[in-house]
Protein backbone atom coordinates (compact mmCIF):
# COMPACT_ATOMS: atom_id res chain seq x y z
CA UNK A 1 0.00 0.00 0.00
CA UNK A 2 1.60 3.64 -1.04
CA UNK A 3 2.04 6.18 1.92
CA UNK A 4 -0.76 7.82 -0.23
CA UNK A 5 -3.29 5.48 0.26
CA UNK A 6 -2.94 5.07 4.09
CA UNK A 7 -3.34 9.00 4.26
CA UNK A 8 -6.38 8.57 2.62
CA UNK A 9 -7.79 5.77 4.24
CA UNK A 10 -7.36 6.85 7.22
CA UNK A 11 -8.39 10.54 6.75
CA UNK A 12 -11.78 8.61 5.37
CA UNK A 13 -11.56 6.63 8.92
CA UNK A 14 -11.46 9.63 10.80
CA UNK A 15 -14.86 11.43 8.81
CA UNK A 16 -16.26 8.22 9.34
CA UNK A 17 -15.81 8.02 12.92
CA UNK A 18 -15.82 11.51 13.31
CA UNK A 19 -19.40 11.73 12.34
CA UNK A 20 -20.55 8.99 14.34
CA UNK A 21 -19.59 10.78 17.37
CA UNK A 22 -21.62 13.60 16.45
CA UNK A 23 -24.58 11.74 14.75
CA UNK A 24 -26.37 12.16 18.17
CA UNK A 25 -25.61 15.67 19.01
CA UNK A 26 -26.03 17.10 15.11
CA UNK A 27 -29.30 15.25 14.68
CA UNK A 28 -30.70 16.56 17.76
CA UNK A 29 -29.34 20.50 17.24
CA UNK A 30 -30.61 20.34 14.03
CA UNK A 31 -34.28 19.38 15.11
CA UNK A 32 -34.36 21.67 18.13
CA UNK A 33 -31.95 24.72 17.34
CA UNK A 34 -31.37 25.06 13.44
CA UNK A 35 -34.32 24.11 12.06
CA UNK A 36 -36.47 26.36 14.65
CA UNK A 37 -34.68 29.07 14.09
CA UNK A 38 -35.20 28.61 10.20
CA UNK A 39 -38.54 28.23 10.99
CA UNK A 40 -39.27 30.80 12.77
CA UNK A 41 -37.86 33.19 10.36
CA UNK A 42 -40.18 31.61 7.54
CA UNK A 43 -42.95 32.12 10.58
CA UNK A 44 -42.35 35.65 11.02
CA UNK A 45 -43.30 36.85 7.53
CA UNK A 46 -46.42 34.51 7.54
CA UNK A 47 -49.81 35.34 9.36
CA UNK A 48 -50.31 31.80 11.05
CA UNK A 49 -52.64 30.69 13.98
CA UNK A 50 -51.93 27.22 14.44
CA UNK A 51 -55.63 26.05 13.47
CA UNK A 52 -56.10 27.48 9.68
CA UNK A 53 -52.71 27.38 7.52
CA UNK A 54 -50.14 30.44 7.29
CA UNK A 55 -50.61 33.18 5.05
CA UNK A 56 -47.27 34.34 3.69
CA UNK A 57 -47.91 38.47 4.48
CA UNK A 58 -44.06 39.32 3.63
CA UNK A 59 -42.93 42.04 6.16
CA UNK A 60 -45.61 42.87 7.67
CA UNK A 61 -45.24 41.59 10.81
CA UNK A 62 -41.68 43.78 11.21
CA UNK A 63 -43.69 46.89 9.64
CA UNK A 64 -46.11 46.75 12.97
CA UNK A 65 -43.74 45.73 15.28
CA UNK A 66 -41.47 48.54 14.55
CA UNK A 67 -43.86 51.59 13.16
CA UNK A 68 -47.10 50.46 15.38
CA UNK A 69 -46.81 47.97 18.00
CA UNK A 70 -46.75 50.79 21.01
CA UNK A 71 -46.42 47.97 23.35
CA UNK A 72 -43.42 46.18 21.38
CA UNK A 73 -41.69 49.67 21.50
CA UNK A 74 -42.20 49.74 25.58
CA UNK A 75 -40.88 46.21 25.86
CA UNK A 76 -37.81 47.27 23.43
CA UNK A 77 -37.21 49.87 25.72
CA UNK A 78 -37.67 48.14 29.10
CA UNK A 79 -35.67 45.08 28.10
CA UNK A 80 -32.95 47.34 27.10
CA UNK A 81 -32.93 49.47 30.04
CA UNK A 82 -32.60 46.35 32.18
CA UNK A 83 -30.01 44.44 30.23
CA UNK A 84 -28.05 47.74 30.19
CA UNK A 85 -27.99 48.11 33.86
CA UNK A 86 -27.84 44.23 34.71
CA UNK A 87 -25.69 42.59 32.01
CA UNK A 88 -22.59 44.56 33.08
CA UNK A 89 -23.17 44.98 36.90
CA UNK A 90 -23.34 41.60 37.04
CA UNK A 91 -20.51 40.62 34.60
CA UNK A 92 -18.23 42.83 36.23
CA UNK A 93 -19.35 41.86 39.85
CA UNK A 94 -18.98 38.28 38.76
CA UNK A 95 -15.59 39.28 37.52
CA UNK A 96 -14.35 41.19 40.28
CA UNK A 97 -15.19 38.07 42.92
CA UNK A 98 -13.78 35.95 40.38
CA UNK A 99 -11.03 37.75 40.74
CA UNK A 100 -10.72 38.11 44.75
CA UNK A 101 -11.68 34.09 45.13
CA UNK A 102 -8.49 33.27 43.34
CA UNK A 103 -6.11 35.27 45.34
CA UNK A 104 -7.17 33.85 48.49
CA UNK A 105 -5.21 30.62 50.07
CA UNK A 106 -8.13 29.80 52.39
CA UNK A 107 -11.86 30.06 52.09
CA UNK A 108 -12.11 29.41 48.49
CA UNK A 109 -14.68 26.92 48.82
CA UNK A 110 -16.61 28.98 50.95
CA UNK A 111 -16.83 32.35 49.22
CA UNK A 112 -17.18 30.55 45.58
CA UNK A 113 -20.09 28.78 46.89
CA UNK A 114 -21.76 31.56 48.69
CA UNK A 115 -21.74 34.08 45.70
CA UNK A 116 -22.62 31.43 42.99
CA UNK A 117 -25.41 30.01 45.26
CA UNK A 118 -28.06 32.90 44.36
CA UNK A 119 -27.16 31.55 40.62
CA UNK A 120 -28.03 28.01 41.40
CA UNK A 121 -32.05 29.08 42.71
CA UNK A 122 -34.80 29.37 40.24
CA UNK A 123 -36.70 32.75 39.70
CA UNK A 124 -39.57 31.63 40.13
CA UNK A 125 -39.11 30.04 43.55
CA UNK A 126 -37.17 33.06 44.96
CA UNK A 127 -39.73 35.15 44.15
CA UNK A 128 -42.09 33.81 46.77
CA UNK A 129 -39.15 35.41 49.33
CA UNK A 130 -38.65 38.24 46.93
CA UNK A 131 -42.27 39.37 47.19
CA UNK A 132 -41.98 39.06 51.27
CA UNK A 133 -38.99 41.45 51.05
CA UNK A 134 -40.58 43.51 48.88
CA UNK A 135 -43.97 43.36 49.93
CA UNK A 136 -45.88 46.83 49.83
CA UNK A 137 -46.67 46.62 53.47
CA UNK A 138 -45.25 47.37 56.79
CA UNK A 139 -44.52 43.82 57.01
CA UNK A 140 -42.25 43.66 53.99
CA UNK A 141 -38.71 43.19 55.18
CA UNK A 142 -37.59 45.96 53.27
CA UNK A 143 -40.35 48.84 54.39
CA UNK A 144 -39.65 47.43 57.72
CA UNK A 145 -35.86 47.84 57.93
CA UNK A 146 -36.28 51.41 55.89
CA UNK A 147 -39.82 52.42 58.06
CA UNK A 148 -37.48 51.24 61.35
CA UNK A 149 -34.39 53.11 60.61
CA UNK A 150 -36.29 56.53 59.49
CA UNK A 151 -35.93 56.73 56.11
CA UNK A 152 -39.60 57.02 54.72
CA UNK A 153 -42.50 57.42 56.62
CA UNK A 154 -45.19 55.17 54.19
CA UNK A 155 -44.37 51.53 53.61
CA UNK A 156 -43.38 52.15 49.45
CA UNK A 157 -45.04 49.50 47.35
CA UNK A 158 -41.89 48.57 45.41
CA UNK A 159 -43.57 45.69 43.49
CA UNK A 160 -47.09 47.78 42.06
CA UNK A 161 -45.50 51.09 41.81
CA UNK A 162 -44.00 51.71 38.02
CA UNK A 163 -40.95 53.77 39.57
CA UNK A 164 -39.80 51.09 41.61
CA UNK A 165 -40.39 47.75 39.63
CA UNK A 166 -37.93 48.01 37.13
CA UNK A 167 -35.55 48.68 39.92
CA UNK A 168 -36.63 45.55 41.93
CA UNK A 169 -35.89 43.48 39.03
CA UNK A 170 -32.50 44.30 38.45
CA UNK A 171 -31.83 44.48 41.98
CA UNK A 172 -32.87 40.32 41.98
CA UNK A 173 -31.54 39.82 38.69
CA UNK A 174 -28.06 41.50 39.24
CA UNK A 175 -28.32 39.02 42.52
CA UNK A 176 -29.13 36.00 40.51
CA UNK A 177 -26.96 36.77 37.68
CA UNK A 178 -23.71 37.35 39.56
CA UNK A 179 -22.82 33.71 39.38
CA UNK A 180 -23.26 33.60 35.57
CA UNK A 181 -19.88 34.43 34.39
CA UNK A 182 -18.18 33.34 38.18
CA UNK A 183 -17.13 29.72 37.13
CA UNK A 184 -15.60 30.57 33.72
CA UNK A 185 -13.93 32.90 34.94
CA UNK A 186 -12.60 31.27 37.90
CA UNK A 187 -11.39 28.82 35.74
CA UNK A 188 -10.04 30.92 33.31
CA UNK A 189 -8.38 32.82 36.08
CA UNK A 190 -7.00 29.54 38.15
CA UNK A 191 -5.29 28.32 34.68
CA UNK A 192 -3.10 31.15 34.48
CA UNK A 193 0.31 30.20 34.88
CA UNK A 194 2.00 31.66 38.27
CA UNK A 195 5.47 31.73 36.61
CA UNK A 196 3.62 34.75 34.34
CA UNK A 197 3.16 36.83 37.49
CA UNK A 198 6.77 35.98 38.87
CA UNK A 199 8.15 36.92 35.25
CA UNK A 200 5.95 39.84 35.51
CA UNK A 201 7.13 41.22 38.44
CA UNK A 202 10.99 40.79 37.49
CA UNK A 203 9.69 43.18 34.17
CA UNK A 204 8.61 45.54 36.26
CA UNK A 205 5.27 45.21 37.03
CA UNK A 206 4.26 47.02 40.57
CA UNK A 207 1.08 45.89 42.19
CA UNK A 208 -2.23 43.87 40.96
CA UNK A 209 -4.01 46.48 39.06
CA UNK A 210 -1.49 46.48 36.73
CA UNK A 211 -0.89 42.69 36.68
CA UNK A 212 -4.93 42.57 35.90
CA UNK A 213 -4.92 44.59 32.97
CA UNK A 214 -1.03 43.67 31.17
CA UNK A 215 -1.49 39.60 32.35
CA UNK A 216 -5.05 38.56 33.56
CA UNK A 217 -7.10 40.08 31.37
CA UNK A 218 -5.31 39.52 28.33
CA UNK A 219 -5.30 35.80 29.03
CA UNK A 220 -8.56 35.54 30.35
CA UNK A 221 -9.74 36.72 26.79
CA UNK A 222 -11.34 33.45 25.78
CA UNK A 223 -13.31 33.43 29.10
CA UNK A 224 -14.34 36.47 29.40
CA UNK A 225 -16.10 36.65 25.77
CA UNK A 226 -18.01 33.68 26.93
CA UNK A 227 -18.67 35.35 30.26
CA UNK A 228 -19.94 38.37 27.75
CA UNK A 229 -22.22 36.25 25.68
CA UNK A 230 -23.71 34.69 27.99
CA UNK A 231 -24.67 37.70 29.94
CA UNK A 232 -25.99 39.41 27.10
CA UNK A 233 -28.35 36.40 26.09
CA UNK A 234 -29.66 35.83 29.41
CA UNK A 235 -30.37 39.83 30.43
CA UNK A 236 -32.40 40.13 27.11
CA UNK A 237 -33.64 36.82 27.76
CA UNK A 238 -35.61 38.09 31.03
CA UNK A 239 -38.70 36.87 31.33
CA UNK A 240 -39.50 34.58 34.41
CA UNK A 241 -38.21 37.36 37.32
CA UNK A 242 -40.51 40.05 35.53
CA UNK A 243 -43.61 38.15 35.54
CA UNK A 244 -43.23 36.69 39.12
CA UNK A 245 -42.55 39.71 40.46
CA UNK A 246 -44.87 42.04 38.62
CA UNK A 247 -47.34 39.78 37.12
CA UNK A 248 -48.47 39.42 33.67
CA UNK A 249 -49.66 41.82 32.43
CA UNK A 250 -47.35 44.13 34.46
CA UNK A 251 -49.27 47.44 35.77
CA UNK A 252 -48.83 49.36 33.24
CA UNK A 253 -46.50 47.34 31.01
CA UNK A 254 -43.94 48.62 34.05
CA UNK A 255 -42.20 45.21 33.70
CA UNK A 256 -42.95 43.95 30.13
CA UNK A 257 -40.32 42.50 28.38
CA UNK A 258 -39.01 41.15 24.75
CA UNK A 259 -40.06 37.54 25.95
CA UNK A 260 -42.94 38.46 27.66
CA UNK A 261 -44.27 40.27 24.41
CA UNK A 262 -43.44 37.09 22.32
CA UNK A 263 -45.04 34.86 25.21
CA UNK A 264 -48.24 37.41 24.96
CA UNK A 265 -48.85 37.35 21.57
CA UNK A 266 -47.85 33.49 21.25
CA UNK A 267 -49.34 31.41 24.04
CA UNK A 268 -52.01 33.70 24.56
CA UNK A 269 -53.11 34.96 21.34
CA UNK A 270 -51.70 32.39 19.45
CA UNK A 271 -50.57 34.82 16.81
CA UNK A 272 -47.61 33.06 16.29
CA UNK A 273 -46.69 34.68 12.88
CA UNK A 274 -45.89 38.24 14.62
CA UNK A 275 -44.63 36.52 17.64
CA UNK A 276 -42.14 34.87 15.94
CA UNK A 277 -41.05 38.61 14.28
CA UNK A 278 -40.44 39.52 18.08
CA UNK A 279 -38.14 36.06 18.26
CA UNK A 280 -36.11 37.19 15.29
CA UNK A 281 -36.21 40.95 16.77
CA UNK A 282 -34.28 39.25 20.17
CA UNK A 283 -32.56 36.74 17.91
CA UNK A 284 -30.80 39.72 15.81
CA UNK A 285 -30.30 41.88 18.77
CA UNK A 286 -28.28 39.43 20.82
CA UNK A 287 -26.86 37.79 17.85
CA UNK A 288 -25.72 41.22 16.75
CA UNK A 289 -24.30 42.17 20.25
CA UNK A 290 -22.68 39.23 20.29
CA UNK A 291 -20.50 39.74 17.19
CA UNK A 292 -19.60 42.85 18.91
CA UNK A 293 -18.10 40.69 21.56
CA UNK A 294 -16.35 38.37 19.87
CA UNK A 295 -14.76 41.90 17.88
CA UNK A 296 -13.76 43.52 21.56
CA UNK A 297 -12.47 40.11 22.84
CA UNK A 298 -10.92 38.75 20.16
CA UNK A 299 -7.61 36.25 21.53
CA UNK A 300 -4.75 37.49 19.63
CA UNK A 301 -3.68 33.72 18.78
CA UNK A 302 -6.03 33.12 16.65
CA UNK B 1 -13.81 32.69 58.14
CA UNK B 2 -10.70 33.66 61.16
CA UNK B 3 -9.68 37.27 59.13
CA UNK B 4 -6.86 35.53 58.29
CA UNK B 5 -6.66 35.94 54.35
CA UNK B 6 -2.88 35.00 52.98
CA UNK B 7 -2.13 36.27 49.22
CA UNK B 8 -1.03 33.10 47.27
CA UNK B 9 2.67 34.39 46.76
CA UNK B 10 2.33 36.54 50.07
CA UNK B 11 5.13 34.04 51.22
CA UNK B 12 7.41 34.22 48.19
CA UNK B 13 8.03 38.06 48.63
CA UNK B 14 9.43 40.35 51.71
CA UNK B 15 6.70 40.46 53.91
CA UNK B 16 5.35 44.46 54.28
CA UNK B 17 2.97 43.24 57.04
CA UNK B 18 1.49 46.91 57.49
CA UNK B 19 0.47 47.27 54.03
CA UNK B 20 -1.07 43.77 53.39
CA UNK B 21 -2.85 43.89 56.68
CA UNK B 22 -4.60 47.15 55.54
CA UNK B 23 -5.65 45.71 52.00
CA UNK B 24 -6.50 42.62 53.82
CA UNK B 25 -8.96 44.32 56.06
CA UNK B 26 -10.61 46.08 53.19
CA UNK B 27 -10.55 43.15 51.39
CA UNK B 28 -12.36 41.41 53.86
CA UNK B 29 -15.05 44.37 54.16
CA UNK B 30 -15.47 44.23 51.01
CA UNK B 31 -16.04 40.39 50.69
CA UNK B 32 -18.08 40.49 54.27
CA UNK B 33 -21.12 43.23 52.42
CA UNK B 34 -21.00 41.28 49.14
CA UNK B 35 -22.26 37.51 51.19
CA UNK B 36 -24.56 39.99 52.99
CA UNK B 37 -26.14 40.66 49.77
CA UNK B 38 -26.08 36.96 48.06
CA UNK B 39 -27.10 35.51 51.51
CA UNK B 40 -29.66 37.36 53.04
CA UNK B 41 -32.38 36.34 50.83
CA UNK B 42 -31.52 32.73 50.85
CA UNK B 43 -31.28 32.73 55.00
CA UNK B 44 -34.75 34.22 54.84
CA UNK B 45 -35.45 31.39 52.45
CA UNK B 46 -34.56 28.58 54.55
CA UNK B 47 -35.72 30.65 57.99
CA UNK B 48 -39.17 30.21 56.60
CA UNK B 49 -39.45 27.03 55.45
CA UNK B 50 -39.10 26.07 58.92
CA UNK B 51 -41.41 29.01 60.72
CA UNK B 52 -44.76 28.21 62.10
CA UNK B 53 -47.20 30.40 61.21
CA UNK B 54 -47.48 32.68 63.93
CA UNK B 55 -43.73 33.47 63.13
CA UNK B 56 -44.63 33.99 59.80
CA UNK B 57 -46.89 37.04 60.29
CA UNK B 58 -45.67 38.40 63.18
CA UNK B 59 -44.97 42.13 63.55
CA UNK B 60 -42.04 43.07 63.06
CA UNK B 61 -41.37 40.61 60.64
CA UNK B 62 -38.70 38.01 61.35
CA UNK B 63 -35.75 36.65 58.85
CA UNK B 64 -34.23 34.33 61.58
CA UNK B 65 -36.91 31.59 62.45
CA UNK B 66 -37.05 31.29 66.64
CA UNK B 67 -39.14 27.87 67.05
CA UNK B 68 -38.26 26.11 63.96
CA UNK B 69 -40.97 23.43 62.96
CA UNK B 70 -41.30 20.86 60.64
CA UNK B 71 -44.65 21.43 60.33
CA UNK B 72 -45.06 22.87 56.98
CA UNK B 73 -43.21 20.18 55.45
CA UNK B 74 -45.33 17.53 56.70
CA UNK B 75 -48.03 19.84 55.30
CA UNK B 76 -46.97 19.80 52.25
CA UNK B 77 -46.52 16.50 51.75
CA UNK B 78 -49.12 15.00 53.32
CA UNK B 79 -52.56 17.61 53.72
CA UNK B 80 -51.94 18.66 49.93
CA UNK B 81 -52.67 14.86 48.80
CA UNK B 82 -55.87 14.08 49.59
CA UNK B 83 -57.51 16.55 47.00
CA UNK B 84 -55.10 17.71 44.20
CA UNK B 85 -51.79 16.42 42.96
CA UNK B 86 -49.39 15.25 45.53
CA UNK B 87 -46.59 17.47 46.18
CA UNK B 88 -44.50 14.47 45.86
CA UNK B 89 -45.35 14.08 42.53
CA UNK B 90 -44.10 17.80 41.18
CA UNK B 91 -41.07 16.57 43.07
CA UNK B 92 -40.28 13.41 40.58
CA UNK B 93 -41.65 14.69 37.76
CA UNK B 94 -38.97 17.72 38.22
CA UNK B 95 -36.29 14.88 39.60
CA UNK B 96 -37.27 12.72 36.55
CA UNK B 97 -37.03 15.17 33.49
CA UNK B 98 -34.01 17.10 34.84
CA UNK B 99 -32.15 13.49 35.37
CA UNK B 100 -32.87 12.14 32.06
CA UNK B 101 -32.09 15.80 30.18
CA UNK B 102 -28.59 16.00 32.32
CA UNK B 103 -27.65 12.77 31.30
CA UNK B 104 -28.55 12.44 27.90
CA UNK B 105 -26.89 15.65 27.05
CA UNK B 106 -23.94 15.10 29.13
CA UNK B 107 -23.56 12.08 27.00
CA UNK B 108 -24.26 13.12 23.44
CA UNK B 109 -22.43 16.40 24.08
CA UNK B 110 -19.07 14.29 25.32
CA UNK B 111 -19.44 12.45 22.29
CA UNK B 112 -19.86 15.28 19.88
CA UNK B 113 -17.23 17.15 21.13
CA UNK B 114 -14.82 14.52 21.49
CA UNK B 115 -15.92 13.21 17.51
CA UNK B 116 -15.02 17.11 16.48
CA UNK B 117 -12.01 17.61 18.49
CA UNK B 118 -10.36 14.09 18.05
CA UNK B 119 -11.05 13.26 13.94
CA UNK B 120 -11.51 16.64 12.98
CA UNK B 121 -13.63 15.57 10.07
CA UNK B 122 -14.67 17.92 6.78
CA UNK B 123 -16.61 20.35 7.94
CA UNK B 124 -15.94 20.28 11.46
CA UNK B 125 -14.83 24.05 11.33
CA UNK B 126 -18.38 24.98 9.52
CA UNK B 127 -20.03 22.85 12.66
CA UNK B 128 -18.15 24.80 14.90
CA UNK B 129 -18.67 28.21 14.21
CA UNK B 130 -22.71 27.36 13.83
CA UNK B 131 -22.84 26.22 17.73
CA UNK B 132 -20.99 29.17 18.78
CA UNK B 133 -23.61 30.99 16.86
CA UNK B 134 -25.92 29.26 18.71
CA UNK B 135 -24.74 30.37 21.87
CA UNK B 136 -25.53 34.16 20.93
CA UNK B 137 -29.45 33.63 21.02
CA UNK B 138 -31.27 32.33 23.82
CA UNK B 139 -33.49 29.41 23.64
CA UNK B 140 -37.10 31.78 23.90
CA UNK B 141 -36.10 32.43 19.94
CA UNK B 142 -36.82 28.68 19.02
CA UNK B 143 -39.48 28.42 21.67
CA UNK B 144 -42.41 28.73 19.09
CA UNK B 145 -41.15 26.57 16.51
CA UNK B 146 -40.24 23.69 19.60
CA UNK B 147 -43.94 24.15 20.01
CA UNK B 148 -45.05 23.27 16.83
CA UNK B 149 -42.54 20.35 16.27
CA UNK B 150 -43.52 19.68 20.52
CA UNK B 151 -47.43 19.58 19.55
CA UNK B 152 -47.05 18.01 16.38
CA UNK B 153 -45.38 15.23 17.62
CA UNK B 154 -48.19 14.99 20.18
CA UNK B 155 -45.82 15.53 23.07
CA UNK B 156 -47.87 18.11 24.75
CA UNK B 157 -48.01 17.08 28.71
CA UNK B 158 -45.51 14.97 28.17
CA UNK B 159 -42.36 14.13 29.77
CA UNK B 160 -40.60 14.16 26.95
CA UNK B 161 -41.22 17.32 25.97
CA UNK B 162 -39.28 18.29 28.64
CA UNK B 163 -36.18 16.29 27.95
CA UNK B 164 -35.20 16.13 24.38
CA UNK B 165 -35.08 19.72 23.21
CA UNK B 166 -32.21 19.83 26.17
CA UNK B 167 -30.32 17.49 25.26
CA UNK B 168 -27.97 19.37 22.21
CA UNK B 169 -27.11 22.46 24.03
CA UNK B 170 -24.87 24.78 22.38
CA UNK B 171 -23.78 25.95 25.37
CA UNK B 172 -22.71 22.19 27.21
CA UNK B 173 -20.93 21.20 23.66
CA UNK B 174 -18.81 24.56 23.85
CA UNK B 175 -17.97 23.60 27.10
CA UNK B 176 -16.78 19.91 26.65
CA UNK B 177 -15.13 20.80 23.48
CA UNK B 178 -12.86 23.60 24.86
CA UNK B 179 -11.77 20.92 27.10
CA UNK B 180 -11.58 18.20 24.82
CA UNK B 181 -8.83 19.91 23.03
CA UNK B 182 -6.33 19.68 25.82
CA UNK B 183 -6.63 15.66 25.82
CA UNK B 184 -3.23 13.90 24.70
CA UNK B 185 -3.73 12.15 21.13
CA UNK B 186 -0.97 9.65 22.54
CA UNK B 187 -3.24 8.23 25.35
CA UNK B 188 -5.83 7.49 23.00
CA UNK B 189 -3.89 6.04 20.36
CA UNK B 190 -1.88 4.14 23.56
CA UNK B 191 -5.55 2.98 23.15
CA UNK B 192 -6.14 1.69 20.28
CA UNK B 193 -2.94 0.36 19.90
CA UNK B 194 -3.98 -1.81 22.76
CA UNK B 195 -6.57 -3.10 21.23
CA UNK B 196 -9.37 -1.09 21.76
CA UNK B 197 -12.54 0.41 19.56
CA UNK B 198 -13.48 3.68 18.58
CA UNK B 199 -16.38 3.61 21.35
CA UNK B 200 -14.35 2.08 24.17
CA UNK B 201 -11.80 4.39 23.08
CA UNK B 202 -14.05 6.72 23.97
CA UNK B 203 -15.71 5.41 26.86
CA UNK B 204 -12.35 3.88 28.97
CA UNK B 205 -10.08 6.35 28.21
CA UNK B 206 -11.30 9.78 27.09
CA UNK B 207 -14.38 9.88 29.45
CA UNK B 208 -12.81 9.77 32.91
CA UNK B 209 -10.27 12.52 31.30
CA UNK B 210 -13.35 14.55 31.03
CA UNK B 211 -14.94 13.93 33.89
CA UNK B 212 -14.12 17.79 34.85
CA UNK B 213 -15.39 18.87 31.81
CA UNK B 214 -18.55 17.05 31.97
CA UNK B 215 -19.22 17.00 35.63
CA UNK B 216 -18.89 20.80 35.32
CA UNK B 217 -21.69 20.75 32.36
CA UNK B 218 -23.86 18.45 34.11
CA UNK B 219 -23.89 21.05 37.10
CA UNK B 220 -24.80 23.44 34.82
CA UNK B 221 -27.19 21.59 32.96
CA UNK B 222 -29.26 20.46 35.78
CA UNK B 223 -29.51 23.98 37.39
CA UNK B 224 -30.84 25.17 34.24
CA UNK B 225 -33.53 21.88 33.73
CA UNK B 226 -34.35 22.44 37.37
CA UNK B 227 -34.90 25.78 37.55
CA UNK B 228 -36.92 26.30 33.95
CA UNK B 229 -39.76 27.71 33.67
CA UNK B 230 -40.26 28.68 30.43
CA UNK B 231 -40.70 25.03 28.69
CA UNK B 232 -43.13 23.61 31.31
CA UNK B 233 -44.84 26.77 31.13
CA UNK B 234 -45.60 26.24 26.90
CA UNK B 235 -45.51 22.45 26.89
CA UNK B 236 -47.24 21.44 30.11
CA UNK B 237 -50.84 22.53 31.09
CA UNK B 238 -51.86 18.98 33.09
CA UNK B 239 -51.72 20.18 36.86
CA UNK B 240 -49.89 16.54 37.20
CA UNK B 241 -47.12 16.70 34.49
CA UNK B 242 -46.33 20.21 36.42
CA UNK B 243 -42.50 20.53 37.38
CA UNK B 244 -41.94 22.04 40.66
CA UNK B 245 -41.40 25.94 39.42
CA UNK B 246 -44.85 25.72 38.06
CA UNK B 247 -46.21 24.42 40.78
CA UNK B 248 -44.77 26.43 43.20
CA UNK B 249 -46.01 29.27 41.02
CA UNK B 250 -49.52 27.79 40.90
CA UNK B 251 -49.54 27.45 44.47
CA UNK B 252 -47.93 30.78 45.59
CA UNK B 253 -51.00 32.35 43.84
CA UNK B 254 -54.84 32.68 43.87
CA UNK B 255 -56.80 31.62 47.00
CA UNK B 256 -56.03 30.67 50.21
CA UNK B 257 -52.62 32.18 50.18
CA UNK B 258 -52.38 33.32 53.60
CA UNK B 259 -53.45 29.76 55.13
CA UNK B 260 -50.70 28.43 52.88
CA UNK B 261 -47.96 30.63 53.77
CA UNK B 262 -45.83 27.78 55.58
CA UNK B 263 -46.46 25.67 53.01
CA UNK B 264 -45.08 27.72 50.40
CA UNK B 265 -41.75 28.60 52.39
CA UNK B 266 -41.12 25.10 52.94
CA UNK B 267 -41.65 24.21 49.17
CA UNK B 268 -39.38 27.10 47.72
CA UNK B 269 -36.59 25.74 50.08
CA UNK B 270 -37.53 22.24 48.13
CA UNK B 271 -37.52 23.73 44.75
CA UNK B 272 -34.22 25.30 45.59
CA UNK B 273 -32.37 23.32 47.69
CA UNK B 274 -31.49 20.66 45.07
CA UNK B 275 -29.49 22.38 42.28
CA UNK B 276 -27.37 24.14 45.48
CA UNK B 277 -26.76 20.59 46.84
CA UNK B 278 -25.90 19.50 43.19
CA UNK B 279 -23.59 22.14 42.94
CA UNK B 280 -21.79 21.87 46.67
CA UNK B 281 -21.31 17.34 46.04
CA UNK B 282 -20.12 18.41 42.45
CA UNK B 283 -18.21 21.29 43.84
CA UNK B 284 -15.02 19.35 44.19
CA UNK B 285 -14.92 18.40 40.32
CA UNK B 286 -16.19 21.71 38.80
CA UNK B 287 -13.20 23.07 40.88
CA UNK B 288 -11.05 20.26 39.35
CA UNK B 289 -12.02 21.98 36.02
CA UNK B 290 -10.91 24.82 37.49
CA UNK B 291 -7.78 24.07 38.43
CA UNK B 292 -7.02 21.77 36.00
CA UNK B 293 -3.77 23.12 33.79
CA UNK B 294 -2.32 19.77 33.25
CA UNK B 295 -3.43 17.66 30.61
CA UNK B 296 -1.64 19.58 27.56
CA UNK B 297 -0.01 17.02 24.47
Amino acid sequence: MSNHDKMSKSAAHKNVTGYMFLAPFLVLFFIFTLVPVAVAMCTSLTNYNMIQKPSFVGLENYRFLLLDDDVFLIALQKTLFFALVTGPVGYMASFFMAWIISLLKKGRGFFALAFYAPSLTSGVAMSTIWLIIFSGDRYGYLNNFLLRIGLIAEPILWTKDANYVMWVIILISVWMSMGTGFLVFLAGLQNIDPALYEAARVDGIKNRIQELRYITIPLMKPQLLFGAINSIVNSFAIFDVATSVAGMPSPNYSAHTIVAHLYDYAFTRFNMGYASAVAMALFLITFVLGRVCMKIFKSDTD
Amino acid sequence: MTGKIVFRKAALRKPKLKKVQMSQVMLLLLMAVLVVFTSTPMIAMICRAFMPLEELYIYPPRIIVRNPTLQNFSDLLTSLSASVVPFTRYIFNSLFTTGSAVFLSVLVCCMGAYGLVKFKPIGSNAIFAVILAALMFSNHVTQIPNYMVVNAMGLINSYLSLIIPKVAVAYNFFLVKQFAEQLPDSILEAARIDGCGEFQTFWKIAMPLLKPAWSTLAVFSFVNNWNDYFSPLIFINRNAMKTLPLALQTMAGGAGVVARAGTVGAATLLTTAPAIIVFVIMRGKVMQTMTYSGIKS
